[in-house]
């Protein structure tokens, strides 16, 4: 398990999409075979994933919304972003 | 994040079953393969009898409305309908994430290149092994290989999502590390490794299906070691063999409960070898919306939740983990669809399936029994002449 770099612009690749589910009433993360059910703050993650942002930016955006701290913001975000990166579900590029 | 799972509907008070997840649509049985592992029903339905493009862009929006995520565009080869274009298209317009479930036969790039720009989420392509010669034996069609090969290419180059689906059996089981590499080489996302499942053909084909108990470990093993190896270059999803099992998979996630199936001419099944169990009644999206039959259809509701269960399932606490396994297997091989699946430990016929294995597994000189149109089981033996059966 490698680090996610700071520079990477990760995005959803073409086959997962984000989607709000009316009929359960909740956001997922749809995915060839899978189905992922994101928490709120993984559905801001993952909306700030658009293939400009930097990791260091989609951080910083978080650390000034939520007002928390940015070591620990930066530690959540790479950790979850490695997560989906290894089930092929986040282009890291 | 975790994996969806439906909450369980409670038994007490009859409550509505939750929405399906997933809706696999068998567009047509035609097929220009006739692998003998075939997973369709040993009758197969007619061109003459398919569903036509209205009628299914109708289930479609039904679906879509009830809460169903992922629509697998299947068959047979669902590219061998016409209308497939414009039946993708319309999924994609109400919503549903579609994955096109095929043979990447009889495929032009044109109609791939249309399916991409009708919004086509993801393709899953079938191979039959690692080397062409033996993939095309397994597929009854030489040179299928090569074309599933370039087919792949152009999946990439339309920038798809691509999974490769082996079904391992006694003829592949030994090549899976090659399987898997070759998956990675066409440029896949994601690879099932599925063992074959033993109803409609693939049941007629048991004995030169059936790899040894030291195959699958040996099978699973590897499998293991690759998804270490691969991790973040490619998904390796596992169907295990339910023969050498000690527990039974919860199949199709809980009857009635994740998925539903329609078949060419339309009738809803909640499994796709429901049909082997002979009393039950289906239901046609042609006679009742989707959302009716899933929700009060008898064949749905005939072994949804654990209130049908016997004995040892009963009082097991894995109930509902596994929801007593498969039905159609537990009729095959005991007799009583009510019974638990044999592939569990816990079974008085547990003894009996693992038998059937090892007598199966035995090496044999009998070919495959190709699936055909109209071939009837007993039909169309065809010898190998490689032998794929261990010393």
């Amino acid at each position: 398990m490698t680090d996610v770099p700071s520079d990477a612009t990760p995005k959803l690749p073409r086959g997962v999409r984000l989607r709000r589910d009316e009929v359960r009433n909740e956001w997922l993360l749809l995915a060839p075979e899978r189905v992922l059910r994101p928490d709120a703050i993984a559905v801001k993650v993952l909306e700030l994933c658009d293939g400009a942002r930097t990791v260091d930016m989609i951080v910083e955006e978080l650390a000034s919304a939520y007002a928390a701290p940015r070591e620990q913001i930066d530690g959540d975000v790479k950790k979850m972003l490695r997560d989906l990166a290894d089930k092929r579900v986040l282009d890291l590029a | 994040m975790n994996d969806m799972t439906v909450p369980n509907p409670s038994e007490a008070t009859r409550v509505a079953p939750p929405a399906p997840l997933g809706m696999l649509a068998e567009l047509t049985h035609r097929c220009p393969l006739s692998c003998p592992y075939c997973s369709n029903p040993v009758e197969l339905d007619k061109r003459s009898g398919e569903l036509d493009t209205e009628t299914w862009k109708r289930v479609f929006s039904e679906a879509a409305a009830m809460g169903v995520l992922h629509l697998h565009l299947s068959g047979g080869e669902p590219t061998a309908r016409k209308d497939i274009v414009e039946l993708t298209a319309h999924a994609v317009k109400v919503g549903l994430y579609t994955n096109l479930i095929t043979s990447g036969i009889g495929v032009q790039r044109e109609k791939l290149e249309e399916l991409a720009n009708a919004g086509l989420d993801h393709v899953q392509l079938s191979i039959q092994d690692a080397e062409s010669d033996n993939a095309d034996k397994i597929a009854g069609l030489k040179g299928a290989h090569e074309k599933k090969r370039i087919f792949a290419g152009w999946v990439l180059e339309l920038g798809m999502p691509l999974t490769i689906n082996a079904v391992i059996h006694r003829g592949n089981v030994d090549n899976i590390e090659a399987l898997v590499n070759m998956a990675l080489n066409f440029g896949a996302r994601r690879v099932e490794i599925a063992h074959s499942q033993y109803y409609g053909w693939a049941l007629e084909n048991r004995k030169t299906l059936m790899p040894t108990r030291e195959q699958v470990m040996k099978a699973a093993e590897t499998v293991e070691r690759l998804r270490e190896e691969l991790q973040g270059k490619l998904v390796i999803d596992a169907v295990v063999p339910d023969y050498y099992a000690r527990r039974p998979k919860p199949c199709v996630g809980g009857w009635g409960r994740q998925s539903l199936n329609v078949t060419p001419q339309g009738k809803v099944l909640p499994c796709h070898a429901a049909e082997t169990i002979t009393h039950l009644e289906f239901d046609y999206v042609t006679e009742k919306s989707l959302s009716e039959i899933w929700t009060n259809g008898s064949a749905f509701e005939a072994y949804r939740g654990t209130s049908w269960m016997k004995e040892p399932c009963t009082s097991c606490p894995r109930k509902e983990i596994d929801f007593g396994g498969c039905r159609c297997q537990a009729l095959a091989i005991t007799g009583d669809p009510r019974n638990a699946d044999p592939a569990c430990s816990l079974s008085p016929f547990h003894a009996k399936i693992t038998a059937l294995a090892i007598k199966d597994a035995r090496p044999t000189d009998e070919g495959y029994v190709y699936r055909r149109f109209g071939a009837k089981p007993g039909q169309a033996r065809v010898e190998i002449t490689r032998s794929n059966a261990p010393a």
